[in-house]
């Protein structure tokens, strides 16, 4: 299948005068892991939020799976298959590591106006709850408290509850920012065992992760893309060198 | 079950070995008292779900206080003295309103949130007020209490005091059971962190609206027997400041909790009795004594974080 | 109806729009800069009218009777802020209510202590009293026309001072983004007090000139808060332009809904219809006005850019 299975078009968005998005256009096939790599304020982490719908766009189009969702609402996105992990670790701290991931187990069966049943007795959202948690290596931890949990912890309970929203395509902003070496190792040969099964955007600094783990790279500067291609390619690639003057690549 | 829930039970009970007790000791006040105490925590359970569990700073709750207690005045004003379509009416008026006013505050949060509450309820104050049929600004008396067919006689303080344990521990295993639920945890996940659960492809707003009206309904049953307790109706069972006490009786019994409602109404509502007819306390307090109660109300939110509820042993639910 | 009436309840209009201009600006720039839910301003109106009304009492001077009213207010504006509410900015908006609405407690009744819980009497200087004559056979209270000169004045100054000073440079950047102002090294604690005793001057000002012509009493404050609540929203969080707009479209659907409505419904249905719905309606009216704002506009007409 050729075409993308995420595309944006022209996408532009302001910051009053600031552009923090230059008229982008990024494409990401279906089974891909495209890493997303450039300076700091280079607008990264704006661009996955307008992908995933928590910001709009002023303008241009996203197109996934062959569908317009530029207009579409947040939690919309996540039903088309749409899973967002975010920069700073966003998880439910009051709530037990199973109660979070089950949290996103309910989230995607249907809706939730059940209000008798307990849901922590129930299978249906703590089964598959549990198996999650399983994948992520966090299931002897799930009934400790999410801010009792270290935070490389969090952060897989983060990439647990992304998971069991059953994502076409993950966005992954930053996943192992804040790790020690030994966890980020882990992190990064976790998300290598996904590869090929679920298309992935990732967005680091880590260059270790992103060369392991991207098949093709986009390099964004000041808003703009200035190079896509393989890792061979953008290690090549002398503007590439020059936006990151000399830094780890 | 956890021992929060044990201790819950014991107030309970408590509460229901009241009437034979101020029998015995000849204190009928007590049971005058203790109905009102429970009517309040039914309407500051009611808030809880939303304030508590839902993170939703709703200044108006007052409003559906007045709803209920207008509902069960106005029918028996036109002779309709019939309780299960007078609290019907109650509960459904409310819910009513508390789904049109929920479907316009509730999409914002924060200040605006608060103030579009409080300037709503303040304006079915205004409409109470202006609307002289009814008394206006004094309010009607309650000539006949609610009827229910020769199945329990409202005018028997016993029974209504049982009547009203009864709602009140329904009440409780109501609000239990919904903030445990799945509707329950979505609430609570989006007042735990909002970002996360759209996205994980949960919309608030359905869930925050419908917990709105829930509470609503729940209030208006409370205003339908708080005005059979008082047998008496006015426009200030719906004043904002009302609703700034029904606050004071969440926090004050510990915000998110199953016994903190029942903890903080009676904490409240029996210190602003003791400070105003404790034979103990001096002339000069009990004359002024909304100076100490707001003094006393002062230090508890800046000094007593968890509430009453706080210091109880066990785990929150 | 006759437009010499029209004209007269436009001016009451803008009267109150201004007086409420006067409550809003300050409340709406605490709630944007502090984030603090306050709602022991109207408390502070009522301080500026009582002690207004007592040092011209005292003192037969109405000009020292208003700089005292204002300082007065001023000062007990900044000690509440450094005892009480300086504790509560880190609070959420649950904790600032409730302790707020404590202080609303407390404060009415240590006025009750000191002048009763009836009403005082109010009254203005000769100078000040009288009707003027307008255009078209209109004679309007000169102390309104007063009051509708200062509050459009003291808009004129708030806008120089928001718009053309440094001070007003650093409230607009703590507007929009509190931390960033706090990590350039200003002095955060004292832009708050400022900010705050501001609030309470203009709150002050509000209420001694409101002392002659609303009823000065214990609560009086929070009759007023809520008008003032449903500006701020209609207006826009974080905006003096906003809380002006706000203000006086707030007075003038108000006052004109109050003067007219009941006769306007009258046309269309009958008469004691009318005479039954018309208050209840005008008394609805600004709050309805709110809702349909919000619907289409859910942070205000003018809020503050964020």
């Amino acid at each position: 299948m050729n075409k993308p299975l995420l595309e944006t078009r022209r996408l532009r968005k302001n910051f009053g005068a600031l552009v923090a998005t230059d008229t982008v256009d990024f494409s990401v096939h279906a089974g891909e892991t495209h890493a997303v790599i450039g300076p700091n304020g280079a607008g990264k982490t704006t661009f996955i939020k307008q992908l995933s719908g928590e910001l709009r766009p002023d303008a241009g189009q996203i197109h996934f799976a062959g569908e317009d969702i530029t207009r579409l609402a947040w939690p919309k996105r996540s039903h088309r298959g749409l899973a967002r992990s975010f920069q700073i670790t966003s998880i439910y701290r009051d709530f037990s590591a199973l109660d979070n991931v089950a949290l996103a187990v309910q989230a995607h069966a249907g809706h939730s106006f059940r209000f008798w049943h307990p849901a922590r007795a129930d299978e249906a959202l703590t089964g598959p709850a549990f198996q999650f948690l399983r994948q992520v290596n966090l299931h002897e931890r799930a009934n400790t408290l999410a801010a009792e949990l270290s935070h490389g912890e969090q952060r897989q309970l983060e990439i647990a509850m992304v998971l069991a929203t059953r994502p076409r395509l993950m966005l992954l902003d930053e996943p192992v920012a804040g790790m020690g070496t030994d966890e980020s190792q882990r992190m990064i040969e976790f998300l290598g065992s996904l590869r090929g099964n679920t298309t992935m955007v990732l967005v680091e600094h880590d260059m270790d992760a992103v060369f392991t783990l991207a098949d093709r790279i986009s390099v964004l500067v000041y808003g703009r893309i200035i190079a896509t291609g393989t890792p061979a390619e953008i290690r090549a690639n002398a503007e590439v060198r020059a936006a990151y003057l000399g830094e780890d690549l | 079950m956890n021992s929060r829930n044990w201790i819950t039970i014991a107030l309970l009970l408590l509460l229901a070995a009241v009437p034979p007790l101020a029998a015995w000791l000849d204190q009928p006040f007590y049971l005058d008292l203790l109905r009102r105490v429970m009517i309040f925590a039914i309407a500051a359970i009611s808030l809880n779900l939303i304030l508590g569990y839902g993170g939703m700073v709703s200044f108006g709750h007052a409003a559906y206080l007045g709803i209920g207690a207008y509902a069960v005045g106005v029918l028996g004003y036109y002779g309709i003295y019939n309780g299960w379509l007078q609290w019907g009416v109650a509960i459904g008026a409310s819910a009513l309103v508390a789904l049109a006013i929920g479907s316009v505050s509730v999409r914002t949060s924060g200040i605006y949130f608060i103030m579009i509450t409080l300037a709503f309820t303040q304006m079915l104050y205004y409409l109470g007020i202006s609307i002289e049929e009814y008394g206006g600004d004094d309010g009607m008396r309650l000539k006949v209490r609610s009827q229910f067919s020769g199945l329990i006689d409202l005018n028997d303080p016993t029974a209504f005091y049982y009547l009203v344990l009864v709602l009140l521990a329904l009440t409780l295993l109501l609000v239990h059971r919904l903030v445990n639920s799945r509707f329950g945890l979505a609430l609570q996940a989006a007042r735990s962190n909002e970002a996360r659960t759209r996205a994980i492809g949960l919309a608030p707003y359905p869930y925050r609206l419908a917990a709105f009206t829930i509470a609503g309904a729940i209030c208006g049953l409370a205003g339908a027997l708080l005005v059979n307790h008082t047998a008496y109706l006015t426009p200030d069972f719906m004043n904002w400041t009302r609703s700034g006490e029904l606050m004071f009786m969440v926090i004050l019994g510990g915000i998110a909790t199953a016994s903190g409602p029942l903890l903080g109404a009676a904490a409240f509502l029996l210190l602003e009795d003791l400070l105003q007819g404790w034979s103990v306390l001096p002339k000069w307090v009990t004359e002024h004594w909304q100076l100490y109660l707001g003094v006393i109300l002062v230090l508890a939110v800046l000094y007593a974080k968890r509430g009453l509820a706080g210091l109880l042993p066990g785990k929150n639910e | 109806m006759n437009l010499v009436l029209i004209a007269e309840q436009t001016l009451n209009g803008l009267q109150l729009g201004v007086m409420l201009f006067l409550l809003a600006a300050g409340l709406t720039l605490v709630f944007g800069i502090m984030n603090l839910v306050n709602l022991a301003h109207g408390a502070l109106y009522m301080v500026g009218a009582y002690l207004a009304t007592f040092f011209f009492q005292q003192t037969g001077s109405y000009a020292l009777a208003v700089l005292l009213g204002l300082g007065g207010t001023l000062l007990v504006g900044v000690a509440t802020e450094l005892v009480v509410l300086r504790t509560l900015y880190e609070r959420d908006h649950l904790d600032q209510v409730l302790a707020t609405f404590s202080l609303i407690l407390i404060f009415n009744e240590l006025i009750a202590i000191l002048w009763g819980r009836s009403a005082i009497f109010s009254t203005i200087p000769d100078y000040l009293g009288g009707r003027v004559e307008i255009a078209g056979g209109l004679s309007y209270p000169l102390y309104r026309l007063v009051i509708i000169g200062v509050g459009l004045g003291t808009a004129l100054l708030l806008w120089y001072v928001v718009a053309r000073t440094r001070l007003g440079m650093l409230i607009r950047a703590g507007a929009s983004n509190r931390a960033m102002v706090a990590a350039l090294g200003i002095n955060i604690r004292l832009l708050y007090t400022v900010v705050f005793g501001f609030g309470a001057a203009l709150a002050g000002l509000a209420g001694l000139l409101a002392g002659p012509i609303y009823s000065v009493q214990p609560g009086m404050g929070e009759l007023i808060l809520i008008q003032v609540f449903v500006v701020i929203v209609i207006g826009g969080i974080g905006s003096i332009r906003g809380a002006l707009a706000g203000a006086l479209i707030v007075g003038m659907v108000d006052t004109l809904g109050r003067a007219f409505l009941k006769p306007v419904l009258a046309t269309v249905i009958s008469a004691p219809a009318a005479d039954a719905a018309g208050p209840a309606l005008a008394s609805m009216l600004i709050y309805l006005l709110m809702a349909v704002v919000l619907a289409f506009r859910p942070s205000g007409l003018f809020p503050a850019a964020r």
